[in-house]
């Protein structure tokens, strides 16, 4: 992606403008088939989110009557949803549980997956391919047939209830991410530098620590943030393997206990659909452009 | 490697060392955890599933083997053949349309803009935020007394009664898909966009020379050279829509009367839910002959890619 970048600034350069062939295009054209369409996908792509927020800080006698105030603005901002929320449920503990399990399910597949991708890339030994096309395999198993079995499982070994069903399982779809996104950086990075190193008498774990790791940086960022990411918005697992409380995951929590009875307080759920949200919001801002990588790297490969 | 055995003095060094420099056991060795983790938790329970799917096994009980005779009961139940027609039904329509939008929205993207990182950022957004979330903000855009969409056509005079997004069955699997449909745009046209970037501008002004017309730039060079990553994006799309349980889950839990249920709601409402843990396994069996085309599918993909790269690397 980055030599299709460098190409296009030199392709401008050399033309001597910034719009390649766009001169044969005249703005209001333009405007109909570039900015119109694109503002009304902006729109609707965004629009939840805005419907989300100024919904949670809606007060309840706005929330419903859509004769009086107008449903796209609020008049007098509250917090009480959040504060209820914060306040009187189970909430942080759903959010802290969340950050416990994805954090250390995304630790535990990237170590994991760092050897197994180092091996399968570097090491060659025999059968490395078909172990490679296998961890492609086990990336398209999908959890949606995978959670009765491991219900059975997660039950018997006594996990039923805890964090470790779900840090255990997690690597289950994180790993062969992780490890194939990690292949395609290992690839990247030149056979010279290891032969080197070799040649200076270099074992293959200083090789691996020393060497190719800070070279893989970049590929390190992207799966973790995607990892976590995917653990984070795991939900199968998370309502089938937990029955307490106490030990719910952020989504689990917020759609089994917000919701009561027939009276939604949708101003509560949608300020616990907005929070739980946040985290990942703002990890995703700061790492746009590994997490774009990482989305299309492991199409492309 | 040349083994080590042939240099005088290296004879007497320690076993790890020998590890260190073989390059089966230190394969073996660096793939253990990972190989570990899947076998226990993928490849077994993969397993356990078909074998609970020839079980009468149930939560809190354990089960015998009844050979076919879940799935002689699912040839017969119709909750289980509606969930098959949703299931495919979902998919092709959700997979069409995401494909279409998404398509789009990348060419729209890859137009010289101002702010374009930006935008790109702001358009993947649907994609980042956990399903289940977004999927309650739906459900309240779908509320069937409140719904914003309802006001607003009311508002403007198009209809006069608020729509039943989740009461009635079409309009149901409608709103879902519709739902789903937006979680999948960012996704196909961010990958796509990826695609686009590397075609050179160059065969672009080359088409443009030879007269070609902004359909036919498209129809002749953006699409032939888009193919292979349209094949591999739509075989994960595809998948992904086929076994989608959360939105589901969220939106309609499969009603009313079971016109959204797809096979994965159905498997979990009959499995997890029902307690009927071996009916359930069954159902997610079928779903696997699917996925299977799928992944062929996408093998086929890969393979054209590289020939069309001239050869593997």
């Amino acid at each position: 992606m980055a030599g299709a970048k460098a190409f296009t600034k030199m392709g401008s350069v050399k033309t001597g403008d910034d719009g390649g062939m766009n001169y044969l295009n005249s703005l209001p054209r333009r405007l109909v088939t570039v900015y119109l369409p694109l503002a009304v996908f902006v729109f609707v792509l965004l629009f939840p989110f805005y419907w989300m927020a100024i919904t949670a800080v809606k007060p309840n006698q706005e929330l419903t009557d859509y004769k009086n105030f107008s449903p796209f603005w609020v008049v007098e901002p509250t917090l009480d949803h959040i504060k209820y929320l914060l306040f009187d449920t189970s909430y942080p503990g759903w959010l802290w549980n969340t950050v416990i399990i994805s954090v250390v399910a995304t630790v535990l597949s990237l170590a994991a997956s760092v050897f197994a991708a180092y091996a399968i890339e570097r090491l060659r030994f025999q059968g490395a391919r078909q172990v490679g096309l296998g961890i492609f395999m086990a990336y398209l198993v999908p959890p949606s047939i995978l959670f009765i079995p491991l219900a059975v499982m997660v039950f018997n070994l006594g996990l039923y209830d805890t964090k470790f069903a779900l840090i255990l399982t997690y690597p289950t779809f994180l790993i062969p991410f992780c490890t194939w996104l990690l292949m395609g950086y290992f690839r990247s990075i030149p056979y010279e530098l290891e032969e080197c190193a070799l040649i200076d008498g270099a074992t293959r774990w200083q090789i691996l620590t020393r060497i190719v790791l800070p070279l893989a940086v970049p590929g390190l960022i992207s799966a973790g943030i995607f990892a976590f990411t995917l653990s984070w918005n795991e939900f199968i697992y998370a309502l089938t393997f937990i029955q307490s409380s106490e030990n719910k995951t952020v989504p689990v929590g917020v759609l089994t206990e917000l919701v009561r009875s027939d009276v939604y307080e949708w101003g509560s759920l949608m300020a616990g659909a907005l929070i739980g949200s946040l985290p990942v919001v703002i990890l995703y801002s700061f790492f746009v452009e590994h997490y774009v990588s990482s989305m299309t790297g492991a199409v492309k490969e | 490697m040349a083994s080590a055995d042939t240099i005088p003095g290296t004879r007497h060094r320690s076993i790890l060392a020998r590890i260190g420099e073989s390059r089966g056991a230190l394969g073996f060795l660096f793939m253990l955890p990972a190989a570990i983790l899947l076998l226990l938790f993928l490849t077994y329970p993969l397993g356990l599933g078909i074998w609970l799917g020839f079980t009468d096994e149930r939560i809190g009980r354990a089960g015998i083997f009844i050979g076919l005779e879940n799935y002689e009961y699912l040839l017969d139940d119709s909750v289980f053949w509606l969930s098959v027609y949703n299931t495919v039904l979902y998919t092709t329509v959700a997979s069409v349309l995401k494909f279409a939008l998404g398509l789009w929205l990348a060419l729209l993207l890859n137009e010289n803009l101002p702010f374009k990182a930006f935008f790109r950022a702001i358009v993947l957004l649907p994609w980042v935020v956990p399903t289940v979330l977004s999927a309650i903000a739906f459900w309240w855009i779908y509320d069937a007394q409140f719904s914003i969409v309802s006001w607003v056509l009311i508002d403007w005079g198009i209809i006069d009664q608020p729509i039943n997004f989740l009461g009635d069955p079409n309009n149901a699997r409608a709103s879902v898909i519709a739902a789903n449909v937006w979680r999948g745009i960012p996704f196909v046209a961010i990958t796509l966009l990826a695609g686009l970037q590397t075609i050179p501008p160059s065969l672009y002004e080359a088409a443009t020379l030879d007269g070609a017309g902004s359909w036919q730039r498209f129809r002749f060079v953006t699409f032939p050279l888009l193919t292979p990553i349209i094949a591999i994006v739509m075989t994960f799309s595809v998948l992904f829509t086929f076994t989608d349980f959360q939105l589901i889950y969220v939106l309609t839990r499969g009603g009313p009367v079971n016109a959204t249920h797809l096979m994965a709601t159905l498997s979990f409402q009959r499995g997890i839910s029902g307690g009927n843990l071996g009916e359930g396994a069954a159902i997610a069996v079928a779903m696997i002959p699917f996925l299977l085309a799928a992944i062929l599918f996408s093998f086929f993909g890969l393979q054209r890619r590289r020939w069309q790269q001239g050869g593997g690397e």
